[in-house]
């Protein structure tokens, strides 16, 4: 479904070139919830916005649903983790959610009803009318999620949706996201460094280097399928995952990134 | 909201009463008194005037001003879009500038006579570069996250323009569009001082010449009065236009 190999973005400009992602080959299968986590600043949105097409990659392949990635996939939708300047300051909330299905041929009731199931999947069903600067932080990346969802992408990628809003609102945003991607099942690639979060939301967690980042490894989530904030958090396996992405993650930081995937090659 | 009528209107009016009490007694031909001013104010401009001098003025001013919104628009967004675009045309926009309008008047008089045309181009040649320039500016400081979602969500052409850039950089248009709207009242009079035969500007050096003095004071009474009419209308279309900007802060 999603497949990237090789994967390599050198930044250049003002004297000075950075590696952001030194060599990053990974693969999500179509329907799969894939966390991506990382130490902050380890070019987890390059990535993210390399495979969204709005960044050329230096090198590598990237493909989505056997596609090469040249620009943005159709049938993908991102998620930013800035809402409040990822949403359209002037359009109204039914607007805002409405604006992207204005490029695809679909009646005018149609486009209606698929943003008022949007808003109502993220119980936002009496905010049509309202602008988003008129809501909490929380509220508006619900609005970002929902238009995403009437969209109806074939891959959601979400880039840190919830670095910046309390840890409740969180919570009810993660719950939010599992539930549309088991609605929905779409293929969900969600890039946070939030380790707790990445195995609770996660089928697979995908770990990476600091910068210039390679994978550093995968873990399968064994969690059931159902979870729940104060259960799955508080089961054994939970802890052990999480103790397991910790580590690997604390030792990514320490040792200067070396690449693992040339050496063995 | 008296108490806001009352800061509005407690300026002008305790400025108009000092005019009045210190003219009073004028016999000064040149500082007629005000009394003498409002009754030819009333005389001059309320009948056939309104529509032979002060009409065609304002029509000429709106043509004018529409059409350098239309191309001060228009250009702005293509440079601002096109970073290669606005490097090669910068300079030459900055030269263009810094030409005092009024001293394109006989210029412009060579190319375009002296009728309605000419003073519709005098005032478009001022107030095109404060929209031009300011949309320009606004329109590179789309802010870069929704400039993606744009990308990401394949929201292209028309519904970019429309959605995105044209919105992104309204506040800064309309800041253009005011300043432009002050030279533009300018211009329309300068340009019915040269060559013309109806007008504001013209019927005001035609009281001069003929020493009507209290007219020809009524006359620029009566163009602040444009003025503070226009502006207002202005703020009335801002409200509209940048309903979502005020509203934000």
């Amino acid at each position: 479904m999603l497949d990237v190999r090789h994967l390599r973005k050198v930044y250049s400009g003002h004297g000075r070139t950075v590696e952001a992602i030194g060599d990053l080959t990974f693969h999500v299968d179509a329907g799969e919830f894939v966390t991506v986590v990382g130490p902050s600043g380890c070019g987890k949105t390059t990535l993210l916005r390399c495979v969204a097409g709005l960044l050329p990659a230096t090198s590598g392949e990237m493909s989505v649903d056997g596609r090469p990635v040249s620009g943005p996939p159709p049938g993908l939708a991102v998620v930013f983790q800035e809402y409040g300047r990822s949403l359209f300051p002037w359009l109204r909330v039914a607007d805002n959610v409405a604006l992207p299905l204005r490029q695809q041929k679909m009646s005018t009731v149609e486009r209606r009803r698929r943003v008022h199931s949007a808003l109502e999947a993220v119980g936002l069903r009496d905010s049509l009318e309202a602008f988003p600067w008129q809501l909490s932080g929380g509220m508006q990346q619900r609005v970002a999620i929902a238009r995403a969802i009437a969209y109806e992408p074939r891959v959601l990628l979400m880039d840190e949706p919830f670095a910046a809003v309390d840890a409740q609102t969180r919570a009810d945003l993660e719950d939010l996201v599992r539930t549309v991607w088991q609605q929905l099942r779409i293929t969900m690639v969600f890039v946070t460094h939030d380790i707790d979060e990445a195995v609770y939301l996660g089928q697979r967690v995908v770990m990476l280097s600091r910068s210039p980042t390679h994978v550093v490894d995968e873990l399968s989530v064994d969690l059931p399928d159902e979870r729940d904030q104060l259960t799955t958090r508080s089961d054994p396996a939970f802890g052990a995952l999480r103790a397991q992405v910790y580590a690997q993650i604390r030792a990514a930081k320490k040792v200067p990134a070396i690449d693992l995937g040339k050496a063995t090659t | 909201m008296i108490r806001r009528l009352l800061y509005a209107f407690g300026l002008p009016v305790v400025l108009f009463a000092v005019w009045w009490f210190a003219s009073a007694g004028s016999v000064d031909f040149y500082r007629p008194p005000l009394s003498a001013i409002l009754r030819a104010f009333g005389e001059t401009w309320i009948g056939p005037r309104l529509r032979a001098e002060v009409l065609p003025s304002l029509l000429r001013l709106g043509a004018g001003y529409a059409l350098a919104l239309v191309l001060g628009i228009g250009l702005g967004v293509l440079v601002g879009l096109s970073p290669r675009l606005r490097v090669a045309v910068e300079p030459v926009l900055e030269f263009l500038r810094a030409i005092p309008p009024p001293v394109l008047v006989p210029v412009l008089i060579l190319f375009a006579g002296i009728g309605d045309l000419m003073k519709v181009l005098v005032v478009v040649s001022g107030c095109v570069w404060p929209i031009l320039l300011n949309t320009v500016e606004g329109v590179r400081a789309i802010d870069p996250v929704l400039a993606d979602t744009c990308k990401a969500y394949g929201i292209g052409g028309v519904d970019r323009l429309r959605h995105l850039v044209l919105r992104a950089a309204s506040p800064q248009i309309v800041t253009g569009a005011r300043q432009a709207l002050s030279v533009g009242i300018i211009l329309m009079v300068i340009s019915e001082m040269f060559a013309a035969s109806s007008g504001l500007g013209f019927t005001v050096v035609q009281f001069q010449r003929g020493f009507q003095i209290p007219e020809m004071w009524s006359g620029v009474l009566l163009l602040g009065l444009l003025g503070v009419l226009l502006s207002g209308l202005f703020r009335l279309v801002e409200r509209r236009v940048l309903a979502w900007y005020h509203g934000q802060r």
